[in-house]
């Protein structure tokens, strides 16, 4: 189990590495990041300064090293645009993501679970048809938009919830349900499937044959079975959750890391970018490692095979 | 075409569609036909996908008004249905008193050709990269397996932010991007597949006759990818076109005065409160759109693979 573990994580430590490395190489050979630091209207002489003053005049490898380098002594360098050490600038503002995140991931699992549990256990009902409309809308809705339709039903009409800042818990209710909406279809799915699979095992018509009904079934039985893969893919989630607060922080002003990755593209603060991807980089391979290593924990033939 | 629905229909004793009578009385290209009419979803969404395309394809004979063409006189018109609104601007018009029906009717033609595009672009990528894992195996296999899983890892919609600021925004430059970041499906699919089909006879007849690598690829599997190839392609076709808006929203994406739905939503930001339909209006389009691709998608992967139905 140990093996599998260290195996997995030094996995998940070269494929965030690797990101950095491909992230690095496209900012800077599809354009010429002074160029975009200038602006369109600069003129020559500016661009070189530039150049020269962000040390953007040495070789690629060079730079990529330096960063690197910077990297394990935990020193992300400085942003070009607030002026102070980017991971200073990341640490202030990463607890308002992650409180979003993790609202998020509630929100989903309020919603997909019991809809995902009522529709399998009365599959073709009304009720299975109603879930699988939402799961379809649900994935066709573009996020920032359903943003801001509950900005103006909620902000207007029913003025129950705040729609812009971050001070209390009660502001974090819309941009949590607008974030968390989008991963329910896929956790919905995968939890009626499952579920329905469990239902006809021997297993469950034995338990069903020895007078267990409703709750009780689900709950001893079934159920337990039937979320092992959605556990794994709820952490895969939360992961992603991550990458997509840039919307979701923008529309509801929440000051976090999808806020700051936007102000910095649009600041052309390229230290900060490259540290915002290797943190989402980090957090996604992080979560997929818990989720391995809670599969292995719950399935014996993972962590043999 | 006929060939896997000869197969499929031969497999599937679990489909009530594909009783003795239906195997016995009807020839494939007819029982593909039943599949297509009786297929509910797949009717609508092509339906609805129909109709875009042609709104698209003939926006100028149909919109009302020259999409570019601001009036300051008639700046926000409310639309018809609404108090002030006016049969001359159905659906109103927008803060430079551009209509917004000629609008909504243009957009159409960018979300379409940028969702073509980028769908196009990473069917390219995902594909070759897929049939060559999955055909030659071994540690070629292993390599494309670490950058999916780098690629999964990849926070796209920054990363896309980023290079379309960097690199300047146009048309081209999004379906390059959205497109280079969304193959992983196609590999996955078509790694997948090839595994499965190299492993059959037919393959080693053909290396036997002394096929190719590349002879084989192309004639024997290939073919054999093209169906579940459409399904993903027509999947992708919405999710690149949300991620085209979702740019283009947050103001790296298409500019202005290009009409493009995510655009004109951002556009519509600023007067929501007082004129909600600025926003809703390019919203529902997307959604039909998107809606539209999502049902065609799977009814063709029912249509062409019924039992992968419950998979």
């Amino acid at each position: 189990m140990l093996r599998y573990i260290a195996l997995r994580a030094l996995l998940a430590l070269l494929v965030a590495f690797t990101v950095s490395l491909a992230a690095f190489l496209l900012l800077n050979v599809a354009a010429d990041p002074a160029q975009a630091i200038a602006g369109e209207d600069a003129t020559q002489d500016v661009i070189d300064a530039i150049r020269a003053r962000y040390g953007l005049d040495r070789p690629l490898a060079v730079r990529y090293f330096d960063w690197l380098g910077g990297v394990l002594h935990g020193d992300f360098g400085e942003s070009y645009y607030w002026h102070q050490p980017v991971a200073s600038l990341v640490w202030d503002r990463a607890d308002e993501t992650i409180t979003l995140a993790l609202s998020a991931l509630t929100v989903t699992i309020l919603i997909a679970l019991p809809l995902g549990a009522l529709a399998a256990l009365n599959p073709n009902s009304w009720i299975d048809r109603f879930a699988l409309g939402v799961a379809v809308s649900a994935q066709a809705v573009p996020n920032f938009w359903l943003g801001l339709i509950m900005i103006i039903v909620f902000g207007v009409t029913f003025p129950i919830f705040p729609v812009s800042g971050d001070d209390t818990w009660r502001h974090f209710v819309l941009p949590a349900f607008v974030l968390g909406a989008s991963s329910v279809p896929a956790v919905m799915r995968l939890t009626r499937t499952g579920l329905i699979e469990v239902m006809s095992a021997d297993y469950v018509r034995t338990a069903r044959s020895k007078g267990f009904r409703g709750g009780a079934l689900l709950r001893r039985h079934a159920m337990r079975n039937a979320l092992l893969p959605v556990i794994s893919v709820l952490a895969v989630q939360l992961g992603q959750k991550f990458g997509g607060s840039v919307i979701t922080e923008s529309i509801f002003a929440i000051n976090g890391l999808g806020r700051l990755a936007l102000e910095s593209i649009l600041g052309a603060d390229i230290p900060t970018v490259q540290m915002l991807i290797f943190v989402f980089a980090i957090v996604f391979v992080t979560m997929n490692l818990i989720a391995d290593i809670l599969n292995a924990a719950l399935d014996p033939r993972i962590r043999i095979g | 075409m006929t060939n896997t629905n000869i197969s499929n229909a031969v497999l599937n004793d679990a489909d009530p569609q594909c009783d003795d009578a239906e195997l016995g009385m009807q020839t494939p290209g007819q029982i593909f036909r039943n599949r297509v009419l009786n297929h509910r979803g797949f009717l609508i969404g092509s339906g609805i996908i129909a109709a875009l395309v042609l709104i698209a394809i003939f926006a100028p004979l149909i919109a009302p008004h020259d999409p570019y063409v601001q009036s300051l006189s008639s700046r926000m018109l409310p639309p018809v249905w609404s108090e002030g609104g006016s049969w001359d601007h159905i659906l109103g018009s927008d803060q430079n008193g551009r209509d917004y029906l000629s609008r909504l009717i243009y957009g159409t033609r960018v979300s379409i050709t940028i969702g073509l595009g980028a769908a196009t672009v990473g069917l390219f990528i995902g594909v070759t990269l897929g049939v060559i894992a999955g055909y030659f195996g071994g540690w070629v296999d292993h390599a494309i397996s670490f950058l999916l899983t780098a690629q999964l890892a990849l926070p796209g919609l920054l990363l896309a932010m980023a290079l379309v600021f960097i690199i300047g925004p146009s048309i081209w430059v999004v379906i390059g991007i959205v497109g280079v970041l969304h193959w992983t499906y196609y590999l996955v699919v078509t790694r997948a597949a090839t595994q499965r089909i190299r492993s059959q006879d037919f393959i080693a007849a053909a290396q036997a006759s002394g096929a190719t690598s590349r002879q084989i690829i192309w004639h024997e599997i290939l073919p054999n990818l093209l169906s579940s190839i459409i399904v993903i392609f027509t999947f992708e076709l919405g999710i690149a076109i949300l991620a085209e808006s979702s740019l283009s929203f947050l103001g790296v994406g298409i500019q202005p005065p290009t009409p493009s739905w995510g655009l004109m939503i951002a556009e519509g930001k600023q007067a929501m409160f007082y004129r909600p339909w600025l926003v809703v209006l390019p919203g529902i389009c997307l959604f039909f759109l998107v809606i539209g691709a999502n049902l065609m998608g799977d009814g063709l992967r029912d249509i062409t693979s019924p039992e992968g139905r419950n998979g």
